[in-house]
């Protein structure tokens, strides 16, 4: 078996094994959790034999390990259970938020990622001079921002009639004014999702967009002490192709880890995002139904969250496998 | 006569910021206003030591200062224009377009990413010199005339599938394939094998030959520049001591300095007799875990105390390999390894204190063999500390007798290994092997990263330790000049078995075995013309075959 296809099949079966200890360590977790269930649905006024039938009918009688294989036979055939609060099905909730969720990083993604990369490239190109302290200094300020304080600051920027507006406008023979809010339904087109979601996505590429520009500077800084940089320089290669060419391809595997370690931020931590624009997506369902105590959907959720950052770091592994010519062209 | 003349530097002076640890920066002058001239076609050789600013003047031909260096007086004059005054663009066409450079080591050069026909083909293009297929064409005919195999296809591998004498001749295609005027080759062969050597030397001089470009041959071989070079300067510590012709500075030197580096083993070394040894190596077969090659194989040889036995063979023979066996850290699979009368234990948990103390190691880098957050009195307390529970006064005591042995007096206990040269890195080292009253000393190639003049003291070093302390010395090397130079005994490695062993006196007279043969001949002698002759040599003798 040629040795890359062998570690790729190997970092594949370490993630599916990794994947079944985070559900063992979520189910383990929601069951630690103080409190009743069945307490907490039927109210304190609820007689014992009540509660008991109560367990009964959920399952709750049954010793925790039957009730975990159950749990992940039901995952592994798409089943994941009835919601407690309104005994709707988990799959379908879920189904159409995480197809919002994915959307939205997937905007986010596709404008912060090379324009991260690229930024990180000029600012290597001219470390210590102005430019690089230009970039870093923005991208820098714009990730210390709270997410809130950025999104409404984005709001009052492009939302009012103002000379931003007004500019945008006359450029694109509208008003220019967006609408704060992020509303999608069900049904609604590719290009009218894409401009319901301007305002969240210019938020998160502004919160992602310092951690890969530094990681990309360093990672080409670092390359560029190596002497067939000192080869390319003395082929009397422009500054830029020197980087492009020779110091970047040697950078990828660093750049592609803090890559995916953003791309997982942006489909599992931008609750607060979601919230300030009414996003409808999977953070605010889950934040919903951990304050009811929905059990089986805070399972549901934090089992495909923990797939997303297992999937993406597995794909940081094999593509910087992959970016490795020793291991891609053995002697 | 101006018109043949492709390179005129005139005073030219470079200077550089150096950053001594805990003190202020300062400014050092690294060329002192040397004059350089290079006619079309020739080829001069930079010879001189470490720090004397070889690297520096050939790369100024390039109007490149490497880190941080500044040109900051004089002309350079190429193809009839100042290049110290060009522009930044300038420079990008004049870098590859008429000057282009081979460095030391290939393997660094070339960019571990990239294939590397599209690396020896870049500048050709880059420079709109060439379309592609004819840069292509011309690298393959290059690496055909350089002796690279399968040529057609050479260029397909990467960096890391290809050997250093290889990696080290595409180099050289590299450079010549823009046809540029002048290449400057900085040190090309001073990482390979001697066996390695010769072939690339003659490639490159053939190259050079029928391409008719000019070259700066950089090195601190005289040896070596003798075989390739028209002229000689010899440099030090910034300056030029003697500039001639090949064969005056070679057969008749001017200067005090030049004559040391022609002579420079001045070491005589008599051969001791046979002694009862005090190291038995006996059939030790070793690999390392989890690999089914046999690293080393049924090796047996024993060495007497205050005796030196000297391991020759080329990188990846098993010299290396063979004191990790010794020492413990690589326990063999096979044999037994006896010293001062008893059996030592295969691993290295097994053995006691004792056995740690008597067996102690020198490195080949001195730098990365010291802790740089100790100082010099630290470093060689510390085998005081932990084998004789030294302490205080008493230590500092032994400290200070040890670097009086090792000649380096008073003041240097409270250095650090930053503030010191390469030979006296080294000398501590020594010492703090000394320190541990040892038997047996391992010394691993430990004078090949030093300039000659100052391993030739090494060795006067080492050779006095020996005869006042009854030492034993297992020294391995890849230069046979230090193996005549110290050696009672000698063991010929390849492929990790020993293939010729025995007195000094017995493996270096003939008849010798095919690789001890080859291994003797391709050791560059300071003759003009040996290359050629050794060359012809052996084609007789591969058609006679």
């Amino acid at each position: 078996m040629h040795p890359v296809l062998k570690l790729v099949v190997q970092r594949l079966a370490l993630g599916l094994i990794l994947l079944l200890a985070c559900s063992a360590v979520i189910f383990l977790g929601v069951e630690a959790l103080p409190g009743d269930t069945a307490q907490a649905i039927m109210g304190q006024s609820a007689t014992p034999q009540a509660l008991a039938n109560m367990r009964e009918k959920m399952g709750l009688d049954q010793p925790p390990l039957t009730r975990y294989f159950q749990w992940l036979g039901g995952v592994l055939t798409g089943d994941l259970g009835l919601a407690l609060t309104n005994d709707a099905d988990i799959a379908q909730s879920i189904g159409q938020r995480l197809g919002n969720t994915l959307f939205l990083a997937g905007c986010a993604a596709a404008i912060s990622v090379p324009l991260a990369i690229i930024l990180g490239l000029i600012a290597a190109r001219h470390a210590g001079k102005w430019q690089d302290k230009l970039i870093s200094g923005v991208t820098l300020t714009t990730i210390s921002l709270p997410e809130f304080v950025a999104a409404y600051f984005v709001i009052f920027l492009l939302t009012q009639d103002n000379v931003l507006t007004q500019a945008i406008g006359w450029v694109t023979g509208g008003s220019g004014r967006l609408l704060p809010v992020a509303m999608v339904f069900p049904g609604m087109g590719f290009w009218e999702r894409l401009n319901a979601v301007i305002l969240p996505v210019i938020v998160l590429v502004l919160v992602v967009l310092a951690h890969m520009m530094r990681m990309t500077r360093a990672a080409i800084l670092n390359v560029m002490q190596s002497a067939y940089i000192e080869t390319a320089e003395l082929k009397g290669l422009s500054p830029m192709t020197v980087i492009w060419r020779h110091a970047f391809p040697n950078a990828i595997a660093p750049v592609v880890s803090v890559v995916m370690l953003n791309m997982a931020y942006l489909v599992v931590g931008v609750v607060v995002v979601e919230v300030v624009f009414g996003y409808n997506a999977l953070g605010q369902y889950l934040v919903d139904h951990v304050t009811k105590r929905d059990l089986p959907v805070v399972q549901a959720v934090g089992l495909i969250f923990a797939a997303v950052y297992i999937v993406l770091n597995m794909l940081a592994d094999i593509i910087g496998i992959l970016a490795n010519p020793r291991l891609r062209h053995p002697k | 006569m101006a018109d043949d003349t492709l390179l005129d530097i005139k005073g030219l002076v470079i200077e550089a910021t150096s950053y001594p640890p805990g003190e202020p920066p300062k400014e050092v002058t690294l060329v002192h206003g040397v004059d350089l001239k290079l006619r079309r076609g020739k080829v001069l050789g930079l010879i001189g030591e470490s720090g004397a600013g070889k690297s520096t003047i050939g790369l100024s031909a390039m109007a490149y200062g490497r880190g941080g260096v500044r040109l900051t007086q004089g002309t350079i004059t190429l193809n009839g224009r100042d290049i110290r005054q060009a522009s930044a663009r300038d420079l990008r066409t004049l870098r590859g377009k008429e000057v282009t450079y081979v460095a030391q080591s290939a393997a660094a050069a070339f960019n571990p990413a990239k294939r590397l026909m599209e690396q020896v083909i870049e500048t050709s293009l880059a420079h709109g010199i060439m379309t592609k297929p004819e840069a292509e064409a011309r690298a393959v005919m290059l690496f055909r005339k350089l002796g690279l195999p399968n040529p057609e296809a050479f260029g397909n591998r990467y960096p890391h599938q290809v050997s250093g004498g290889q990696l080290q001749r595409a180099m050289t295609a590299m450079a010549l394939c823009p046809k540029p005027d002048l290449v400057i080759f900085d040190e090309p062969t001073t990482a390979l094998d001697v066996t390695t050597q010769i072939d690339v030397l003659a490639a490159i001089k053939e190259a050079i030959r029928d391409t008719h470009v000019a070259a700066l041959y950089i090195t601190h071989d005289l040896a070596v520049v003798a075989q390739v070079a028209d002229e000689i300067m010899v440099l030090r510590h910034g300056r030029l001591v003697e500039h001639g012709d090949t064969a005056q500075v070679i057969h008749a030197p001017r200067q005090d300095y030049t004559r040391a580096l022609v002579s420079v083993r001045s070491l005589e070394h008599e051969e001791k007799p046979p002694a009862p040894p005090i190291l038995r190596v006996e059939g030790v077969t070793a690999r390392y875990r989890g690999t089914n090659f046999d690293v080393l194989k049924n090796i047996t040889v024993d060495l007497a105390p205050g005796q030196t036995l000297a391991v020759v063979g080329e990188s990846g023979s098993g010299k290396s390999t063979l004191a990790r066996a010794i020492t413990g850290l690589l326990p063999p699979t096979q044999g037994r390894i006896g010293f001062a009368g008893r059996q030592l234990s295969r691993e290295l948990k097994g053995r006691t204190k004792d056995d740690l103390r008597e067996i102690q190691m020198i490195y080949q880098m001195a730098d990365t063999a010291m802790n740089p957050r100790q100082t010099v009195g630290t470093i060689i307390g510390r085998p005081l500390e932990f084998y004789f529970g030294l302490r205080g006064a008493a230590r500092d005591k032994r400290v200070q007798d040890l670097l009086d042995q090792i000649e380096m007096g008073k003041g240097f206990a409270d250095r650090y290994p930053a503030e010191l040269s390469g030979g006296q890195k080294q000398r501590v080292c020594i010492a703090r092997a000394l320190a541990a009253n040892p038997k047996l000393i391992i010394c691993d190639e430990v004078t090949s990263a030093l300039d000659p003049l100052v391993a030739d003291g090494i060795l006067k070093l080492l050779m006095a330790l020996q005869s006042e302390a009854q030492v034993a010395y297992l020294f391995i090397t890849h230069d046979l000049a230090t193996v005549r130079a110290i050696a009672d005994k000698i063991a010929v490695m390849y492929k990790g078995a020993v293939v010729r062993y025995g007195q000094k006196s017995d493996v270096l007279a003939p008849p010798f075995d095919d690789y001890t043969d080859l291994l003797l001949s391709s050791v560059p002698e300071m003759e003009i013309g040996w290359l050629e002759k050794t060359i012809a040599h052996r084609r007789m003798e591969s058609a006679g075959n």
